[in-house]
């Protein structure tokens, strides 16, 4: 079985696509948000929006972890990146999101140790290599990727490593999702994160569709997993059923991955976080346990980051919300480019703003 | 605050465009530099000269497929190829850190003399520099080349229906340097296309007579290419994804790490603008050649006057090819 | 946020292993996976594999694809 081709079969997707427009033709115009970086690229790669009917309209929701990153945050991995014994080492979606005043990308430039690594573990191969440096990983990322940091954190645990430490970012999905839903969303639909729900399961989306009638589907992130995906929330939607369903089934199951939650709950604790453009949600991030302190970045190292300054004009939050659209914001494609990026929208690569700009329509007249 | 390069800067895509528009051109400013073409069309003594440079600082040194020197002569006979060309003399400036292996050094410059040998130029000059350690990462070349024009190219004129071809897998060199570079996974069989194309456009100009334009897709890939191709010509182009051959490897990769395969590098690859009228039989001559074995016909230019190039994916949806912005960075999301 | 794909388990060594995708080899860390065989294929993330993929369900969901291709035919005719 080819995992990737069976599910990029051309001919299945002009069935799906056949019987989306079919079931579409006589509903109220839908709007359907996902909630994960990966299928704002997906979505944009294989050039969906064109092939689904215009009563349906996908929006992009808080899945870019990148984007709900607060701006202290950035602020903080610069300020750790100035240190002359630290090497800030950092997945690549975050080294050109601007801070306040500076970046990982500018840092670098001027001489600061950073270092792109593939996977956590590796961050603390570097650590063990320099003995002499203290070594950061920038843990960002949600539950599909918290497992690995746990993993990496116990490594150098059990490697006796006095050097290596995590900026602890990771947030959580559902107190996200249900932040969105009591906010009084206006989307129909969430299409759910197929790899986050690899680790937690489709129990934790269960209250969405009995408390607040939004149906969900777990998706996967093939042509063919995104189409039957929006398909199955259309069919909701057309016998007015909300329910929580799994279109991922070769992965995900319904209880999660029990290993992958006790890795998380091993190291990291629930904690109240911001997100960038929702303010504070309770119990939606994480904290490192107190008995592994001496990993937490905060904790142990001394440094200073500069005040965090929001840039004015940026309408991020509503777009994260799905209140607007990248086309909406007056900035979008003029002041607010992928070079020149004012908010993260823009400046992660799978934000919804950059995916609009560099893969859609865009303000014509302006040169790229 | 001081404004200051970063790697970026040197990655072909826009902001490079930015540091050729706004430092380098307003201070140098002259006709024929001002065109940006590959290779700089003088005349001579009544005759026509073609002339280019380019630099290498590619890590690793060496990588599968090739290593810096054989790079530094393909570079350099390709940008004379591309502009139609017959490449002829080629002169080579070493910069070597205090401390680099003579070993390797041996090992490069065979290497260097044998593309020089395939690629049909003779290295005629050159010069070599040894900096302290820390001023130059292990090796640096710049070669310079000249050769004599066997066909005029006109990118000005492509016309609507217009086809657009390219002569083999794209991104196999970024994608087996990066590999190398980056020591990702244990072993694969994927090596740098790195060759000199000045035989296979020996064979397309008599199969093609009205080609337009070529290019080689180095840094930016087919992505910053296209987007080249078709600046201040009030022309579009469409390309179909299904139809621009990739190695199941370099597709991996990107996959592995998020890139996007548009945009990583080839060193031994053209991008052509052939006539509609024309292009079969082109396409037969590149097949025919060793170096064109998986050409394909992958799109076509359109009246579309915006200047954009759109993709139609295999499911019948399309979006836009733009231009790159940088370096490309492994993600996890 | 969840880019992985899709590899087959070549060899074991604890909680490690090496696994192929696409003619390359790469290593990955196991902690998650029960009782990982070598042949199977998991779904890899960040060189973490997240659970293993499941041919009979991905047969199923491939089949009811079928059937609503199918279906649309029939629609259009």
């Amino acid at each position: 079985m080819n995992y990737q081709e069976e599910f990029r079969n051309k001919k299945l997707a002009q069935g799906l696509i056949q019987r989306i427009v079919g079931l579409t033709r006589d509903l109220e115009p839908v709007k359907l948000m996902e909630v994960c970086g990966s299928h704002t690229m997906a979505i944009c790669r294989y050039g969906i929006v064109q092939l689904l009917p215009e009563n349906v309209q996908l929006l992009s929701g808080p899945g870019c972890p990148v984007c709900v990153t607060p701006g202290d945050y950035l602020d903080k991995a610069v300020a750790l990146a100035k240190l002359p014994d630290v090497i800030v080492t950092t997945f690549g979606d975050m080294f050109k999101v601007p801070g306040s005043t500076s970046s990982l990308e500018k840092e670098k430039a001027d001489g600061a140790a950073v270092e792109v690594v593939f996977s956590p573990v590796d961050s603390v191969t570097i650590a063990r290599d320099n003995s002499d440096k203290r070594v950061v990983f920038l843990g960002i990322g949600f539950e599909t990727t918290i497992p690995a940091v746990s993993v990496a954190i116990k490594e150098a645990r059990d490697q006796g490593l006095g050097n290596y430490f995590v900026l602890c970012g990771h947030k959580t999905m559902p107190p996200a999702l249900k932040a969105l839903a009591e906010g009084g969303t206006r989307v129909n639909s969430f299409i759910c994160p197929g790899h986050v729900s690899t680790i937690i399961g489709t129990r934790p989306y269960e209250f969405l569709a009995r408390d607040y009638g939004i149906g969900c589907v777990i998706t996967g992130f093939e042509p063919l997993d995104v189409l039957q995906g929006i398909y199955m929330l259309l069919v909701q939607i057309a016998h007015g059923r909300p329910a929580v369903e799994n279109q991922y089934t070769r992965l995900v199951k319904a209880e999660g991955n029990k290993a992958g939650q006790a890795l998380i709950r091993e190291v990291f604790d629930a904690a109240d976080v911001a997100w960038r453009g929702l303010g504070v949600i309770p119990g939606s991030g994480l904290r490192i346990r107190e008995e592994f302190a001496a990993f937490d970045a905060e904790r142990n190292i001394d440094f200073t980051p500069e005040p965090t300054v929001e840039k004015e004009g940026c309408i991020c939050g509503e777009l994260l919300q799905g209140i607007k659209t990248p086309q909406e914001c007056p900035l979008f494609g003029i002041h607010c480019t992928p070079v020149g990026p004012v908010g993260p929208c823009m400046v992660s690569s799978e934000g919804c703003c950059a995916a609009a700009y560099k893969y859609m329509e865009r303000p014509l007249g302006k040169k790229d | 605050m001081e404004r200051k390069i970063s790697l970026a800067h040197g990655s072909g895509g826009k902001l490079a465009r930015d540091l050729i528009e706004e430092v380098l051109l307003p201070r140098l400013h002259n006709e024929t530099l001002e065109r940006l073409a590959d290779a700089a069309d003088l005349h001579l003594n009544g005759s026509r000269v073609l002339f280019t440079t380019d630099s290498f600082v590619v890590k690793p040194i060496e990588f599968p497929g090739g290593d810096i020197g054989k790079l530094a002569v393909c570079g350099t006979i390709n940008d004379l190829a591309v502009s139609g060309g017959r490449p002829l003399w080629i002169s080579c400036g070493l910069i070597i850190e205090e401390g680099f292996s003579l070993e390797c050094l041996e090992r490069i410059v065979e290497s260097l003399a044998r593309a020089a040998a395939d690629g049909g130029v003779s290295v005629v000059c050159g010069d070599t520099k040894v900096v302290e350690r820390g001023g130059a990462d292990g090796l640096f070349i710049n070669t310079a080349g000249i050769g004599i024009p066997i066909d005029d190219f006109t990118p000005g004129n492509i016309q609507p229906g217009d086809k657009v071809l390219v002569s083999g897998t794209i991104g196999d060199h970024e994608a087996a340097v990066f590999r190398a570079r980056e020591d990702l996974g244990r072993k694969m069989d994927l090596d740098s296309d790195c060759a000199p194309l000045g035989g296979l456009v020996a064979t397309m100009i008599p199969a093609a007579p009205s080609i337009r334009v070529m290019r080689d897709p180095t840094r930016g890939g087919l992505g910053a290419v296209l987007n080249e191709l078709i600046e201040r010509t009030g022309r579009s182009i469409s390309i179909e994804e299904d139809a621009i051959p990739i190695k199941r490897e370099v597709l991996g990769i990107c996959d592995l790490v998020g890139f996007d395969p548009l945009y990583l590098a080839s060193e031994g690859r053209l991008v052509c603008i052939a006539p509609a009228g024309e292009a079969q039989t082109l396409l037969a001559a590149m097949r025919a050649h060793p170096l064109g074995a998986d050409a394909a016909l992958i799109g076509e230019v359109t009246a579309d006057p915006h200047e954009r190039v759109y993709l139609r994916t295999p499911f019948g949806g399309s979006r836009i090819v733009s231009m790159p912005t940088g370096v490309q960075l492994p993600r996890i999301c | 946020m969840c880019l992985a794909v899709p590899m087959k388990i070549e060899a074991l060594e604890g909680n490690k292993g090496v696994a192929s995708f696409a003619g390359g080899q790469y290593d990955i860390r196991l902690d998650m996976i029960r009782e990982p065989r070598i042949g199977e294929y998991v779904m890899v993330h960040a060189g973490m594999a997240l659970d293993k993929l499941d041919e009979q369900e991905a047969q199923e969901t491939l089949a009811l694809l079928r059937e609503i291709d199918e279906l649309s035919r029939g629609i259009q005719e």
